[in-house]
């Protein structure tokens, strides 16, 4: 058999003006204006080359002119900071969620989540380090529904080889490259024997191609079951579209919370960063109580993959010692502090590093 | 003489019983009542001798009847269950079940999907409570989950569209929507639960879980008496690993709630210690264990009979039972709680029989 290696790390859109790179930034709802205009003072303060083009999604209306706008926006830039854009249940339900018309309008089929134990926050479980590549494009979210009789509802799940394939392919490179030694398949392939059944002999099959990481799998059941009582024992994870949003919810639970860990989404020639888990946090907007961390941390992601190395590893140490002061956590973690207080205090670390 | 909750329990069980079709079956006379047993494979059968044992000691009103459930092949080639199982349960109503083993190559289907099928068992019942003594890193959790059993994910509907694409058919139908959703408002209302949220992924599914989530809310309007709220499955599952106490009654789907009850259990220590039932149409209700068979401990006398025994407690109380329930619950946590007498997975070394006499002996010592 043949299977395209169609992954891996490729090059970002090259910095044409002036030596500055241009991204897409979507706003979104709830928290999400609040916690971008943060990041924008956090990089004017470090003055990343970075200029961020603003494209607002209106999430009341039904038409998708707004989302269409942003994902051309996309492809001009190459890469997208964005916040979670809200799913109004009052409408009706050919109005598709306008994340997820995002995500596969770009192919964006890897999501990527590192959940890691830190320092500074209290959490029941100690010394978690799981990374999480979840299948982004199909499966369980392929909006494919429909009501031939009245009051019976079909909804379609889709997997394809090539998909699969394509994941776990990415899986394994991934570990390969973090120097991961483990790789876990998550799937329900004893109740959805086709479908999950062809994600599992992918996996399988791509795992022959990696002999230097060992392979297994585990049924999704099982597998939060574990994840809430030993959750050291996991390293890499591989798994279709809904385990793979139960999966990284838990884990992000078990590590502090919707406000601390970032989430990426790649795709073949576009690249988009957010919180993983994310949340709109409609309840906690405007009040200057959410937590900055998780898109400060997206947004060092994207500096990572724009090469920025060095301004990436500063933000990010800056962060990561603020969390170690109690007394500036937010409410989510127990704590206090304020938004701003949290951001004032990265800089303030920024600025003593540098001078 | 009934204790006063009992009293008013079984009183809410008849004003619901004369509205709908039972969906509780209490028993009405003192008498000694049949239950089906199925003691299982594997560890089956000792935990279940284990299990009478207790019920004897407590003077429980049971007489157990013995059944085997190995599908056999019926007329018309179809599998069934063995015609005197399901007479047995037909006659009884209620039944306990220890673990059945998977099989493999034997042709017929899982006796659990069998049961289902024959008995319409459309709700999967599992309390999750906190045992004082069994340590696990979340303590206070007091939640139910609620679980459709009979369609969503689980439908078995799949096919290859070409060669290289499969599809799997996720069925939600209004009938089986607002039937869960009724149990668990009629639950959370006859064990004195104060809300009940509605698990769903409405924003992706718009369809089929917007239907759920349509029936849960028509059916909350008539119980203004229980809080209904609805959340999404990610945010559950991130806030329950990080404070489950926010959660009360939780009903949903056939596959968030298989993730979501294993979940929980997780929470309380796992499988060996997790009760469970399966309520089906016509009153008929069947409580199990929903461990492994552990063939490896099977008929060393190591095995944890904790499991199938809560489920049996929880029979007890969906028969009207509570003062027996309670007192064969508090002898058993009482037991784990002092550590003195566990089995191997609960981190002692005792055998099955000891520990099972240790709860016989505080039982007698309680009344």
């Amino acid at each position: 058999f043949m299977h395209t290696r169609s992954c891996g790390k490729y090059d970002p859109p090259p910095a044409k003006y002036g030596g500055r790179h241009t991204v897409t930034l979507i706003p979104g709802d709830g928290i999400g204006p609040e916690l971008l205009n943060h990041v924008k003072e956090v990089f004017r303060f470090c003055c990343v080359p970075v200029d961020f083009e603003v494209v607002h999604v209106n999430s009341a209306v039904e038409t998708e002119d707004d989302i269409n706008n942003a994902i051309t926006a996309i492809r001009r830039n190459g890469v997208a900071l964005k916040g979670n854009i809200e799913t109004k249940h009052t409408m009706a339900p050919s109005v598709k969620s306008r994340n997820n018309l995002l995500r596969t309008s770009l192919d964006l089929y890897a999501n990527v989540m590192h959940c890691q134990s830190l320092p500074g926050v209290q959490t029941r479980h100690k010394n978690i380090d799981i990374m999480i590549i979840r299948e982004n494009t199909e499966g369980e979210y392929s909006n494919l529904e429909h009501e031939n009789v009245s009051g019976v509802v079909e909804s379609l799940k889709i997997i394809t080889r090539t998909n699969s394939l394509r994941i776990a392919e990415y899986a394994f490179q991934l570990a390969r490259e973090k120097g991961r030694k483990r790789v876990t398949a998550v799937h329900k392939a004893n109740i959805m024997k086709l479908g999950d059944g062809l994600f599992l002999q992918c996996c399988r099959e791509v795992a022959s191609d990696y002999p230097d990481l060992t392979f297994d799998s585990m049924i999704v059941d099982n597998t939060t079951m574990q994840l809430v009582s030993k959750p050291q024992q996991f390293d890499v994870m591989v798994m279709p579209n809904l385990y793979g949003n139960v999966v990284s919810n838990v884990c992000a639970g078990l590590v502090g919370g919707p406000g601390l860990v970032p989430g990426a989404n790649y795709g073949r020639d576009y690249a988009v960063f957010e919180t993983a888990t994310r949340n709109t946090g409609k309840s906690i907007a405007g009040k200057n109580i959410a937590n900055p961390t998780a898109m400060l941390l997206a947004s060092c992601m994207m500096l990572d993959h724009l090469k920025l190395y060095d301004y990436a590893s500063m933000i990010r140490n800056a962060i990561l010692s603020t969390m170690n002061e109690t007394r500036l956590h937010t409410a989510d973690l127990g704590g206090q502090g304020t938004t701003s207080e949290v951001v004032q205090s990265i800089m303030r670390v920024i600025q003593t590093t540098a001078s | 003489m009934m204790a006063g909750s009992a009293w008013r329990s079984m009183l809410s069980q008849v004003v619901a019983r004369s509205r709908r079709t039972s969906l509780s079956s209490a028993s009405f006379s003192r008498g000694i009542q049949t239950v089906t047993l199925i003691p299982g494979d594997g560890i089956g059968p000792e935990i279940s001798t284990a299990v009478m044992q207790i019920f004897e000691a407590a003077k429980a009103p049971i007489s157990w009847e013995e059944r085997n459930v190995t599908a056999i092949k019926g007329p018309g080639g179809r599998w069934m269950i063995p015609p005197d199982a399901k007479e047995s349960m037909d006659r009884s109503k209620i039944g306990l079940k220890g673990p059945l083993k998977t099989p493999i190559a034997a042709g017929h289907p899982s006796m659990n999907l069998l049961l289902r099928k024959t008995f319409d068992l459309y709700a999967n019942v599992r309390p999750c409570i906190s045992i004082e003594g069994y340590k696990t890193p979340y303590t206070d959790v007091n939640l139910v989950t609620i679980r459709e059993n009979t369609e969503g994910e689980y439908s078995g509907i799949e096919h290859v569209i070409v060669e290289g694409v499969v599809q799997s058919i996720k069925l939600i139908t209004e009938d089986a929507s607002r039937r869960i959703a009724e149990y668990a408002f009629e639950y959370a209302r006859n064990n004195q639960r104060a809300s009940v949220t509605a698990v769903h992924k409405a924003n992706i599914m718009r369809m089929s879980d917007g239907l759920f989530l349509r029936k849960c809310r028509e059916v909350a309007e008539g119980y203004k008496d229980i809080k209904f709220t609805e959340m999404y499955l990610d945010t559950v599952c991130l806030n329950m690993v990080q404070d489950p106490t926010q959660f009360d009654v939780l009903v949903m789907p056939n596959l968030y709630g298989d993730i979501l009850s294993d979940l929980c259990a997780g929470l309380i220590g796992g499988l060996g210690v997790t009760p469970s039932g399966n309520i089906g149409a016509n009153g008929v209700a069947i409580f199990e264990s929903v461990h492994g068979t552990a063939p490896d401990i099977a008929g060393l006398d190591l095995a944890n009979p904790t499991a199938l025994l809560l489920s049996a407690v929880m029979m007890l109380r969906h028969m009207g039972h509570h003062d027996y329930g309670n007192k064969i619950q508090t002898a058993c946590f009482d037991t784990i709680r002092d550590k003195k007498v566990l089995t191997g997975d609960l981190g002692g070394n005792s055998k099955c029989s000891e520990f099972t006499a240790e709860i016989c002996r505080r039982i007698q010592d309680l009344d």
